[in-house]
């Protein structure tokens, strides 16, 4: 800058004034763009619960359900399937399931509140891809001491019958076991459960 | 007549003469070195494809419904009963990947005469930049016809930045607009498809040109012709873009044409390369496919993706996440930016560098063709080893390739300011050889 050129302070403090003023209302405009590509009040009301008739599901057999656009797993296990579950602890990331997702009455070893009914979201932790049912009977495909449990074929990983994910996998955590409360003997209520409903 | 013509263009110019200077600058008095090879129709078709997708993609929009119950029908509608439609919808398909095989061969043009060195800084930036946009541009576009790989790639992909440490859940929940890809995914990935990243990379085009006739262009050599200028002040090894390169690149167009419309009309999904099989079945957010892999252009990083293991901290309580895997991979791409600085080679063109480069450069391009190899494969695809307690822990044959892969991809880069500056050099000659 020249130094016989007089700079009018008041005029340039006016303009970057008027420059740091027009900037936020730039920033400000941007908020309702941004905020507008947020899940709409629609796609948050769509959560509401989901019910299921265990009457229709034989031993050992696999329901899908969708609940909040997710397919959520019932499995009726078998005797021989929450069997294999202590056998395989050994070979488990998080066997107690203490970094993994779940309500409290599904924190433990069989990770549902019956040992013989089995909720889980069919939905990988690692990317989200669906995993899929592989019995006992797969060992040609999934290895010699296979016992049963699902996989996942976008990455490969391996999960028990209770949705506890095998060492060596991608995916980093069990699967998500949703809120879900039985409203009778053969009636299950996926989405909903005591606690949230006291809330 | 020719003096009314005449009249007329005396009008037109006179009025805004900033026209025929445009042309002039970047056209008829533009001097491109005269020794430009095969390499060189990569730039001009890029813009030929990238014209090729302005067009089918519009009149593919006037039948095209992006609504997740009508989507996978309006494709097939287009494909069965709108007159020519197939043609459209694979012009576009195809396009789709002539245009990554085009920027491939473009990027490595680069590599192999030094394109992107000073100074060519911003040229490789805005390169760089125009690759990012396009493989976003793909990206969207890939979830439109709303077929079971497009539903649950961009499952995948969205969930990569789930991973993100605190934010990740509320971002990919911004992404999508639903807590999974549904129908408002489906709507604003039409928008950012058709409308914000077009927009975005012509403007990234216009800019990567610019700055290339600032600086001018390289050549085979690698040498500056600005610094040889004739009496009239016109670089000596420099002939006019038009009307030399002009046909020139017409030839190339001829020849790509032939090739795309063969593709085309012939083999359209490449066997599952160009469009997947999986993708002639409508979405289902119940059930993902046996398979899933990205479209070819993608998997050299989805194999990167997939090579990182999850890692965590149990002392530290840090639970075992993918975002490791994913910050490897976007550090894969973003590492290109950095090309012109991480190159410290005195010459520019392979023909003048030592061996160590070449060999370096012949081993990353097969590393990365292995990658993307390996990307479209299931992790299970060359079986297991007999022994256990390999080093870098894992049984599969093909993750244990990936990584080595990956490390090397790494290397590549990360070890460039060290081979390339202790290289033998071969002296530069003054001017181009033809």
């Amino acid at each position: 800058m020249n130094d016989k050129v007089k700079i009018d302070k008041t005029r340039r403090n006016l303009v970057v004034a008027t420059s740091v003023v027009g900037g936020a209302a730039t920033v400000g405009a941007a908020v309702p763009f941004v905020a507008s590509m947020l899940p709409s009040e629609r796609a948050r009301a769509a959560g509401a619960p989901v019910e299921v008739d265990l009457s229709r599901l034989a031993p050992g057999e696999l329901g899908v359900y969708e609940w909040r656009g997710k397919p959520v797993w019932v499995i009726r296990r078998t005797k021989e399937m929450i069997d294999s579950l202590q056998a395989v602890v050994p070979n488990l990331t998080d066997p107690e399931s203490k970094s993994s997702n779940q309500p409290q009455y599904a924190e433990n070893q069989h990770r549902s509140s019956k040992p013989d009914i089995m909720v889980m979201e069919g939905v990988c932790t690692h990317l989200g891809c669906s995993p899929q049912l592989k019995t006992a009977e797969a060992k040609a495909e999934m290895g010699g001491d296979w016992v049963g449990g699902f996989y996942c074929p976008c990455h490969g990983s391996k999960f028990d019958y209770a949705g506890r994910v095998f060492r060596g996998a991608p995916a980093p955590t069990n699967l998500v076991v949703p809120p879900y409360t039985f409203v009778s003997e053969s009636t299950l209520v996926i989405g909903e459960d005591k606690e949230s409903k006291g809330a | 007549m020719a003096s009314r013509l005449q009249a007329l263009w005396g009008w037109f110019d006179s009025r805004m003469p900033s026209a025929a200077e445009q042309w002039r600058i970047h056209a008829s008095e533009y001097y491109a070195p005269k020794n430009f090879n095969f390499w060189y129709y990569f730039g001009s078709l890029a813009m030929l494809v990238l014209g090729i997708q302005i067009v089918s993609g519009i009149f593919l929009t006037m039948h095209y419904k992006p609504d997740a119950n009508l989507a996978f029908g309006s494709v097939e509608y287009i494909m069965r009963e709108v007159p020519g439609g197939w043609i459209l919808r694979y012009i576009h398909s195809t396009g789709a990947s002539a245009f990554f095989i085009v920027v491939y061969l473009h990027m490595f043009r680069a590599l192999l005469y030094g394109s992107h060195k000073q100074p060519r800084e911003l040229v490789w930036i805005f390169g760089v930049l125009i690759y990012l946009t396009l493989m976003g541009e793909a990206f969207f576009g890939y979830l439109l016809p709303w077929g079971q790989m497009s539903y649950w790639g961009a499952q995948v992909i969205v969930n990569l930045f789930g991973t993100v440490p605190f934010v990740g859940t509320a971002l990919a929940e911004w992404i999508r607009g639903d807590y999974v890809v549904s129908d408002a995914t489906l709507n604003r990935f039409f928008a950012l498809h058709v409308i914000a990243f077009p927009l975005v990379l012509l403007g990234l085009v216009v800019a990567h040109l610019l700055a290339l006739h600032d600086v001018g262009s390289n050549n085979p050599d690698g040498v500056e012709i600005k610094k040889a200028k004739g009496a009239d002040g016109r670089p000596l090894d420099g002939i006019p873009f038009h009307p030399y390169y002009t046909v020139k690149d017409i030839l190339g167009a001829v020849v790509f044409l032939a090739i795309f419309a063969f593709i085309m009309f012939f083999v359209p999904e490449m066997g599952g390369y160009f469009i997947e099989h999986n993708n002639f079945i409508p979405a289902d957010p119940l059930k993902t496919p046996q398979h899933i892999a990205p479209v070819w252009y993608f998997t050299p990083y989805y194999s990167i993706l997939r090579a990182v293991p999850p890692i965590g901290f149990e002392s530290l309580g840090i639970a075992p996440s993918q975002f490791p895997g994913v910050l490897v991979m976007g550090i894969s791409v973003i590492v290109l930016f950095f090309l012109p600085w991480l190159d410290r080679s005195p010459v520019k063109s392979i023909r003048y560098r030592g061996g160590v480069y070449k060999a370096w450069l012949a081993v990353f391009v097969v590393v990365f063709v292995l990658l993307g190899y390996l990307g479209v494969k299931p992790t299970t695809v060359w079986g297991q080893f007999g022994f256990n307690a390999f080093f870098l822990d894992t049984k599969e044959v093909a993750t244990w390739v990936a990584r080595i892969c990956t490390i090397i991809y790494f290397l590549f880069f990360f070890l460039m300011p060290w081979y390339t500056s202790r290289d033998k050099v071969k002296p530069v000659p003054e001017r181009v050889t033809v």
